[in-house]
């Protein structure tokens, strides 16, 4: 049996995962479906999404704030910081503009969370 | 002559003036200090935030652009690099800018949204020497996250709050090598889904009941000793752990920052650092409202929008004269450090009542328990509760009606 506290939201429950015979994994614990899934998943292959920032060329801040738009694998973190960290952006940079495609050939795009002019 | 004045353009300032605007007021400021409105949110990256109050997702920035487009078209008046001095209880608002200068403007209602501030190394009196290394966590994101400094390569968190944790992820990300996370209390005042996210997942150790009890270094931080506590928050003596770090982040607390509040003459409350308030954050001086951090430090931006979308919305029709109404007192009894609000008219509550409160330690299974004079009239159960999480209840408006003079809540666990 594992127990895992649920990242998924600030509720934090804690969950209990147990491996069936078969392979399958029984979770217990969770208030909702969202905390099945994030133990499912983060017995078998966890994810994260990475926030971090981009250097800016020029415009009223020196970096812009971007996300992974979605999950990557925990392993491929300290990879993607990498890549991200060589890329430049010149304003204006709008809220959801990608900033580097398919990062890490994780097939997710790494996006702008703020507007900077 | 303004409807309403906001102090302040962070998440609580934003949603206050969007609320008023919602409900009618048109002749809306915001002030701002900050050269662009965002607050705290600006430089708090990370995502999180809004899965309460959007229902996804957002990071810091997304949240507060949210806002900021709401304001848009609404004839909203922003005005930023703005310091406000002085406030009056005839809501008289004293305001310099490089833009205006010295400003005295009157409102009909003022809505406090200032936020709060770290305590820092000096207030909790940590031993030691001072050369540079040493930040407040929220100083260090600032330094991190906005001017895209970094600010140290082995570091020590004091502290595990949720600034502190969040910290400990950001550096280790951006190439430092985080040693350890020392919490004073036996259990840590952040978010547990932060533990496990920033200090779990880059093996990064959580000491709790420990205490940093020396910082040495002269120019620059060259190492700091942490010790173990006793249940009354003293070192052991010989538990002393050397740490070898060149920067140390201090997570200790926030303060409500309430300067104006204090010299506008409004009543406070020393639990929570702010002001007193009825159940619709109107404070002791009618017409002037505070909601958000300024008002009780809240764990999730979720709960600010909405109290502050509730002391806007009521800003925005605080202007009727009333007769005298009947007041409840919200007592904190057993196990309960404060409730926000702290009165309640219950002539002014059309449904229901929402009441936050913070407990004073950790508890298992528990029942929330509702007395009037001694008898219990609601009660709640909770499957844990923590001084690090907020809680919150709601009281109806029936039950409100019948109750005499003061609510207290408390907290029994159960036995197992």
């Amino acid at each position: 049996m594992t127990e895992l506290t649920c990242i998924v939201c600030p509720r934090g429950c804690r969950l209990k995962a147990v491996r069936r015979d078969d392979g399958t994994i029984e979770v217990t614990g969770n208030a909702c479906p969202r905390g099945e899934k994030y133990a499912q998943t983060e017995l078998t292959r966890p994810v994260r999404v990475v926030t971090t920032t981009v250097k800016m060329a020029g415009g009223i801040h020196r970096r812009c704030p971007v996300k992974t738009d979605g999950a990557i694998p925990k392993s491929l973190i300290f990879d993607a910081m990498r890549q991200i960290g060589r890329v430049t952006l010149h304003p204006p940079v709008r809220t959801g503009q990608v900033v580097l495609k398919d990062v890490c050939g994780t097939g997710i795009d790494v996006v702008a969370t703020r507007d900077l002019s | 002559m303004y409807d309403l004045i906001v102090i302040g353009g962070g998440p609580a300032g934003l949603a206050a003036a969007r609320a008023a605007f919602d409900a009618g007021s048109r002749r809306i400021l915001v002030i701002e200090r900050d050269h662009e409105l965002g607050g705290i949110l600006n430089q708090c990256i990370h995502n999180g935030f809004g899965l309460h109050y959007f229902h996804e997702e957002l990071t810091g920035p997304e949240y507060a652009g949210r806002f900021i487009r709401m304001l848009k078209n609404t004839g909203v008046e922003v005005l930023t690099d703005a310091m406000v001095l002085e406030i009056t209880p005839e809501k008289q608002v004293t305001i310099v800018s490089r833009k205006n200068g010295y400003q005295v403007l009157s409102a009909r209602a003022v809505v406090l949204c200032m936020g709060c501030r770290e305590r820092t190394r000096g207030a909790i009196g940590t031993p030691g020497r001072r050369p540079a290394g040493i930040f407040t966590a929220g100083a260090a994101q600032y330094y991190v996250n906005i001017m895209g400094y970094m600010v140290g390569r082995r570091v020590l968190i004091v502290g595990s709050g949720d600034i502190g944790l969040i910290m400990a992820r950001r550096l280790t990300l951006e190439g430092a090598k985080v040693l350890a996370c020392v919490e004073i209390m036996p259990y840590s005042s952040g978010l547990n889904r932060n533990i496990v996210q920033c200090l779990q997942d880059y093996q990064i150790p959580l000491y709790l009941s420990h205490t940093v009890t020396e910082i040495k270094g002269d120019a620059r931080v060259e190492g700091a000793v942490v010790s173990k506590v006793d249940k009354n928050r003293r070192a052991i003596p010989g538990t002393e752990m050397p740490f070898d770090c060149d920067t140390v982040l201090f997570s200790v607390g926030l303060i409500p920052e309430n300067e104006l509040t204090r010299r506008a003459g409004i009543e406070m409350d020393p639990r929570t650092g702010g002001a007193v308030v009825y159940e619709n954050r109107e404070t002791s001086v009618p017409g002037i409202f505070a909601c958000g951090n300024a008002l009780h430090v809240h764990d999730l931006v979720d709960f600010v929008t909405e109290e502050s979308r509730l002391a806007g919305t009521e800003a925005a029709k605080a202007l009727l004269p009333r007769a005298p109404e009947r007041e409840l007192l919200l007592r904190a009894g057993d196990g309960v450090s404060y409730t926000v609000p702290q009165k309640i008219r219950p002539g002014r509550v059309e449904k229901s009542a929402g009441v936050f409160f913070r407990v004073r330690r950790v508890y298992g299974k528990s029942t929330i328990r509702v007395t009037c004079g001694g008898e219990t009239v609601s009660e709640f159960r909770r499957e844990r509760l923590a001084p690090g999480e907020m809680e919150r209840i709601t009281l109806p408006a029936a039950l409100l009606n019948r109750a005499r003079d003061s609510l207290e809540l408390s907290i029994e666990e159960e036995k197992s």
